[in-house]
């Protein structure tokens, strides 16, 4: 399937410090600006309404959020609410267990994060850099889940969550996702591009595999650490088929499944409801404007979005 | 004891050792469940009562399933609309972003920002955005003399509006690939064009689309993948709705197993849908390979 993509799209940058898609580091001092100091260039004109597009739904949400009701119910829209309202922010807060979706979501992904860049890194250094018995098919095996959609293992995994008697917990939400094949593959990928001798040396001085793993390896990982959580975070967060399976009790869902019941109550008012979006997005934008280089690399070699 | 000692500081043993917890999980949850699957498909199963095994039945059936045919007609016009407007959008826009000009910076936060958006979260921005009766997008087509329109709530519309806010969404996804894939053509190629004179128009036809070939190529696999998978959006916008206008498979299968308990039949559509996410992919693969040329 995407096997012959996959591989090279995912190389991982050595090279902590370039952010080759992200834009803030300068390119090479050969390309001059396309704009003098005080040329126009004409590529503004195609920029700017595809920026205006781009940010129109989001602006669109936080005006909201920040109006009356009655303003929110005119037609034509009120584009500059007279006074700011943010009460709103404060009135979810008491109207919905909206809190507790927070809190829960936070648990549920630092767990899956902290998981995965544990199991994962370990699982990654024994496929690069251990030969032990069953290593490729198993390596094999493990790549193959990638290509699966979800929906192909959703009813079983279902079976098997409630046979484990998770279901309705944040431990169901965590457990099935605690080690992705892709966090696997990433580490593996790179654990191979860093040089073995570091490693080999360590180990004559009696390291143990373990030992090296922590001490020597992962110290010099950041980048991949740094791509394999982020890609996590964001998937947890932004989960929803899963929750929607598994959670049916409102105090245990997450954020995702308990927007979309919270839309279910709150239809007529919608500055509560864009409220609460926009609270539920601050922690994803947030991490995404302090590691913005890990989100674009990661995004562009896993294929990950939503 | 030096016996044990060697077993434990074999390779076989650390190796297993450190890679048995997540192997053995995604053993659990992503191998058993690919065979319990198949097993199911053969099945007639609510999941409580004992199962009956009734053979290639729940395939045979897929054919004259008039819901069943719906959704697929649903998600083969909604992957033919998503995947060339996406990738052709991100081309577009990432050919424009790749430059040094001011505010380069803010114009790419604004396209990457999406990006990070829950589909949900991207569901409830755009019901308002598109609401019939207060929304921004039907005041502003009524300034040009249009509207109101009804968007998701519209039978003829609702689909093809999933259609307009899930290119707004993976845009930004799209731009990501094709901005380090520019980034890799060498400089020395284009100022070679220059100097051979090529346009503007001539340069992108000839030069940057061909060079651009494998980024293309994995994101149209990769979005096929993600289109015939569409479903949180149909489940929070329309369920399905209005009647039937926006079943896509995924739903239906959702539908089948979590709130009807038809555990087998459902389970067989998600092998089809499987299966037929592979042929794709590698018909696209094969296609890709006959035009795609990779540098080096």
């Amino acid at each position: 399937m995407t096997g012959d993509t996959i591989p090279e799209a995912a190389r991982l940058p050595r090279r902590a410090g370039a952010g080759d898609a992200a834009g803030e580091e300068p390119r090479p001092r050969r390309q001059p600006r396309e704009d003098g100091r005080f040329l126009f260039s004409p590529w503004h004109l195609v920029l700017i309404p595809l920026a205006v597009v781009m940010l129109v739904p989001m602006v669109w949400m936080l005006v909201t959020s920040l109006e009356t009701l009655n303003e929110t119910r005119h037609f034509p829209p009120v584009l500059l609410p007279h006074t700011l309202a943010p009460g709103n922010y404060a009135q979810v807060l008491r109207q919905a267990p909206f809190a507790r979706w927070f809190v829960n979501t936070l648990i549920v992904t630092v767990a899956t994060v902290a998981g995965n860049l544990l199991l994962c890194a370990m699982a990654g250094y024994a496929f690069a850099r251990i030969k032990f018995f069953g290593r490729e098919v198993v390596f094999i095996l493990v790549l193959a889940t990638l290509m699966i959609p979800f929906q192909v293992v959703m009813i079983p995994t279902f079976i098997i969550v409630k046979h484990l008697g998770l279901i309705n917990t944040l431990g169901g939400l965590i457990v099935p996702n605690l080690a992705q094949a892709f966090g696997i593959f990433l580490f593996r990928q790179f654990f191979r591009t860093l040089p073995v001798e570091l490693e080999e040396a360590a180990r004559i001085d009696g390291a143990s595999r373990l030992g090296v793993l922590f001490k020597i390896v992962l110290p010099l990982s950041g980048p991949a650490l740094a791509t394999v959580a982020v890609i996590t975070f964001l998937y947890t967060w932004n989960d929803f088929l899963w929750p929607l399976i598994t959670i049916y009790s409102p105090n245990n869902m997450a954020l995702q499944l308990g927007l979309t019941t919270f839309e279910g109550t709150h239809q007529t008012t919608t500055n509560l409801l864009m409220a609460a979006n926009v609270m539920s997005l601050l922690p994803v934008l947030l991490l995404f404007f302090l590691a913005q280089r890990y989100f674009i690399r990661g995004i562009a070699s896993t294929g990950l979005k939503g | 004891m030096t016996r044990i000692r060697r077993i434990a500081e074999s390779d076989h043993f650390s190796g297993w050792a450190l890679a048995f917890p997540a192997v053995f999980l995604i053993f659990l949850f992503g191998i058993v469940p690919i065979i319990w699957s198949a097993l199911l498909s053969f099945q007639r199963t609510n999941l409580l009562s004992p199962p009956q095994w009734i053979g290639l039945a729940n395939y045979r059936a897929l054919p004259s399933d008039p819901l069943f045919r719906q959704s697929v007609v649903h998600s083969l016009v909604y992957t033919a609309l998503f995947v060339p407007l996406s990738v052709a959008g991100g081309l577009l826009a990432a050919v424009a972003l790749n430059r040094r000009i001011r505010g380069i910076v803010l114009y790419r936060t604004a396209v990457f920002v999406p990006v990070v958006l829950s589909t949900i979260a991207t569901a409830i921005m755009f019901l308002w955005l598109l609401d019939p009766n207060f929304g921004l997008i039907n005041f502003l087509l009524s300034k040009v003399g249009l509207g109101p329109y009804g968007f998701f709530d519209s039978t003829s519309g609702a689909l093809y509006s999933i259609v307009g806010m899930t290119v707004w969404g993976w845009i930004g996804f799209d731009v990501i690939v094709y901005l380090a894939a520019l980034q890799g053509i060498p400089a020395t190629l284009i100022e070679a064009a220059e100097i051979d004179g090529a346009r503007a128009w001539s340069k992108f036809r000839h030069l940057t689309v061909p060079l651009l070939g494998p980024a293309t190529l994995f994101l149209v696999v990769w979005s096929t993948i993600n289109a015939l998978q569409l479903f949180d959006e149909v489940y929070f916008l329309t369920r399905g709705g209005p009647g039937t206008a926006t079943y896509v498979v995924v739903y239906y299968l959702y539908n089948l197993a979590f709130a009807q308990g038809i555990a087998g039949y459902a389970a067989a559509i998600a092998y089809v849908l499987m299966i037929a996410i592979m042929c794709l992919t590698l018909i696209q693969l094969g296609i890709g390979r006959r035009w795609v040329h990779y540098a080096s």
